[in-house]
């Protein structure tokens, strides 16, 4: 066997004057980097294993670790970059498809930061939500074309089944088996306290989050793990999983070593089995067959539960939601290129699909061009990162938003991007129960609903001084968005004007 | 009690099914013309029988009734299954049985392309699908647990066509009578008939013969073919780690 070219990507800087062979930074680390050396009395690190997550930088009780850039210089070249040289090595050296955890880090255009929102001054007032009214709250659902109203006001149209947020924001689907029952657990409280949603991914729901059920989305994808009667009724919605941002096109293969018992008992599949979640569904290979599918779910659970479906965002994502409208579903979720994932192939997550910015505008104009946006509600994800995001994905034409990495970071990710080694020193993306009892649900949840609280406030603040007083006065409000440095073609598919104009 | 179908549409008269089942008692539909969804997760114990033919996704999600069906199946009968039992007095159509988890199908005739897909087996689940004819292609595809047996009646030279149990990881498909190694995929392994999968499809022979006919003891001395997985774990070498 030939010797391997790889080397260190990251160097761990240990500052002997503070560091007091604690070993602390030995036993928070999964990937064995630290390691006490008792000939020569003190901590050495093997720095192939570092993949920057910080724990021990942070765990430190000395501030004694700082992790860098390992200072290897490779030629200047602007083609052969680095990492297109190691790709190459860990293929020559591997032989497999290249496999990549969380969001493309690719420097491709993010069109949030090239879109202002726009405030009051002078013409119309703002409106301060310290004191006055304001209101963040969504039902998602398809609307009926009409209402009609009895003599005495009530409503006697009979309305489809609605899911009510108080907030435009939803946990993303991750699967117990991708994410510990910690991590899954810490969104689910913080989902009911909040009165928002998580979503069971493909994983199935496991019984210590059963007191949580009507705050989660349950969900249905190819593989059909852990989906009975039992869990389609348990849920607040029913989402058909059809495609991921970060690997659309694409199945997943959950690997064996991970179906430990818990994980097997979730997903009604033997231990040490790969979960195999097959590309297409085989029940689906048009929009005729989606609307059976849809249909189904809705019999099983007697047209209680909204039925979402879940998109990539790709080339023709426009007239694929329209037939996805026309095939039932009740709301669509799109979910971008840059969006999260535990394990993707690199290829894929880096170049298959388009922005979501682009994707849901497309989709929120022909939508409205064919007089049929009112029969869903639509969802962005793909990498929504602040509460600034989602204002501006509400005013191109989204009901909600999901976010996944964002929950993850405040919940202790530093996105190394390593989820799929399942060694995650956070005690996230790992089924080690030694990792897992690092991410404590209390605290986490805690957390959460810290971030979400304040988002939540800053819409308001945004709504606020645009004049507006309800986020629904701001859906598909796209005279309060004008790009910066976007060319025509970008501004007439994202359906704005250009600052200035 | 009885339900004619007729022209209602489907959800008219799932709504009756659901209404009308009762655990332990017979519900008879006459004259169904392509409902959809009967039985679609339905739960109980229920006997249901079924005349003329039923829509897609019959027996979807079911959890507990038996349904027999006196016509033809069409697609996706079982469609993730957990318990219960469906007989058809006929042939269905396509992904009959798919990802079903437990429970057991008989099919009197044949069946369609990707029969069986990604059936499981779980704990005491363990799905079971008898087609007495012959199957399309791609049959068994993902497999992950359960039995499934094709007993090739009807004349036609296999009672498989192409890419038989491509991505089995699990479970086992019985097939009776000519089959070539071409016909199945690479994941599989092609073994001979052995006594514990004899004695474990016998009664399941004698249940097929006991609801459509036929000699359980000349279906037993057909030539068999056992497909089972090469490992539970297909993809095991198809990764390399990334660091971006």
């Amino acid at each position: 066997m030939s010797i391997s070219f790889q080397m260190p990507r990251y160097e761990v800087l240990r500052r002997e004057d503070r560091c007091v062979k604690c070993r602390v930074c030995e036993r928070q680390c999964a990937n064995l980097v630290h390691r006490y050396d008792a000939d020569l009395d003190k901590m050495i690190a093997d720095e192939m294993q570092c993949v920057n997550c910080q724990r021990c930088v942070v765990m430190c009780p000395t501030r004694a670790i700082a992790i860098r850039r390992y200072p290897l210089e490779y030629r200047e070249n602007a083609n052969w970059t680095e990492r297109a040289i190691v790709e190459i090595q860990r293929q020559a050296e591997g032989g497999g498809v290249l496999l990549s955890g969380m969001g493309s880090p690719d420097d491709k255009p993010v069109y949030w930061d090239h879109m202002m929102l726009n405030a009051s001054q002078v013409t119309n007032p703002s409106i301060d939500p310290l004191r006055e009214p304001m209101e963040t709250s969504v039902m998602l659902g398809c609307k009926p074309d009409s209402v009609t109203l009895g003599a005495d006001g009530s409503v006697k149209t009979k309305l489809p089944p609605q899911v009510r947020l108080s907030m435009p924001v939803m946990f993303s689907a991750m699967s117990f088996g991708s994410i510990s029952l910690n991590a899954q657990k810490s969104m689910a409280i913080a989902a009911k306290k909040l009165g928002i949603t998580f979503n069971t991914g493909e994983g199935g729901l496991h019984r210590d989050l059963e007191e949580y059920k009507d705050a989660a989305v349950v969900q249905v994808a190819s593989g059909r793990f852990g989906v009975h009667t039992d869990y389609l009724s348990a849920g607040c919605m029913i989402e058909i999983k059809i495609g991921q941002g970060a690997k659309p096109g694409i199945g997943g293969h959950l690997p064996g070593r991970k179906v430990n018992a818990d994980v097997s008992v979730t997903r009604m599949i033997p231990e040490g089995t790969d979960a195999i979640s097959p590309a297409p569904h085989h029940d689906i290979y048009s929009i005729e067959d989606l609307r059976q599918l849809i249909f189904s779910l809705k019999e099983a659970t007697e047209y209680k539960k909204p039925v979402c479906v879940k998109i990539a965002a790709v080339h023709n994502v426009a007239a694929i939601a329209s037939g996805i409208v026309r095939a039932g579903a009740d709301v669509i979720a799109i979910d971008g290129f840059r969006g999260g994932t535990g394990a993707a192939p690199t290829r894929f997550r880096d170049n298959v699909g388009i922005p979501v910015e682009l994707a849901l505008a497309a989709v929120d104009s022909r939508l409205r061009k064919e007089g049929i946006r009112q029969r869903v509600s639509l969802i962005c994800c793909g990498s929504i990162r602040n509460s600034a995001d989602i204002v501006k994905a509400v005013a191109i034409g989204a009901d909600a938003c999901y976010i996944a990495s964002s929950a993850l970071i405040a919940m202790g990710c530093h996105m190394c991007g390593t989820c799929f080694t399942g060694k995650c020193n956070w005690g996230i993306a790992t089924q080690d129960e030694r990792l897992t009892r690092r991410l404590n649900p209390e605290i986490a949840s805690e957390r959460l609903v810290n971030l979400l609280s304040a988002w939540n406030h800053e819409i308001m603040e945004m709504l606020g001084g645009m004049g507006l007083n309800s986020i629904e006065a701001l859906r598909g409000n796209r005279l309060m968005l004008r790009g910066i440095g976007l060319n025509q073609k970008e501004l007439d598919v994202l359906g704005i004007a250009h600052a200035g104009e | 009690m009885e339900i004619k179908a007729g022209l209602m549409d489907f959800e008219a008269l799932n709504k009756m099914v659901r209404a009308d089942a009762e655990d332990g008692k017979k519900l008879v539909l006459r004259e169904v013309n392509g409902q959809r969804y009967i039985g679609c997760g339905l739960c109980g114990s229920a006997e249901i029988d079924v005349y003329g033919t039923p829509g897609n996704d019959m027996a979807a999600f079911l959890n507990g009734p038996s349904i027999t069906v006196y016509g033809n199946g069409q697609d996706q009968l079982g469609n993730t299954m957990n318990a219960g039992t469906v007989v058809v007095h006929g042939s269905v159509g396509d992904t009959a049985g798919y990802s079903m988890r437990g429970g057991e199908i008989f099919v009197k005739g044949s069946a369609g392309s990707r029969v069986g897909i990604h059936m499981k087996a779980y704990k005491e689940h363990h799905p079971v699908l008898v087609i007495g004819g012959s199957v399309g292609d791609f049959c068994g595809e993902y497999m992950a647990g359960g039995t499934l047996i094709v007993l090739g009646q009807g004349g036609k030279p296999s009672p498989i066509t192409r890419y038989c149990a491509s991505g089995i990881h699990g479970g086992k498909l019985v097939l009776r009578g000519e089959v070539s190694p071409s016909q199945i995929a690479r994941e599989a392994d092609v073994l001979p008939m052995d006594e514990e999968t004899l004695s474990e499809i016998e009664p399941l022979i004698e249940r097929w013969c006991g609801y459509f006919g036929g000699d359980k003891r000349e279906l037993l001395s057909g030539k068999f073919t056992l497909i089972k997985p090469k490992g539970k774990n297909p993809f095991a070498r198809l990764y390399t780690n990334n660091v971006y």
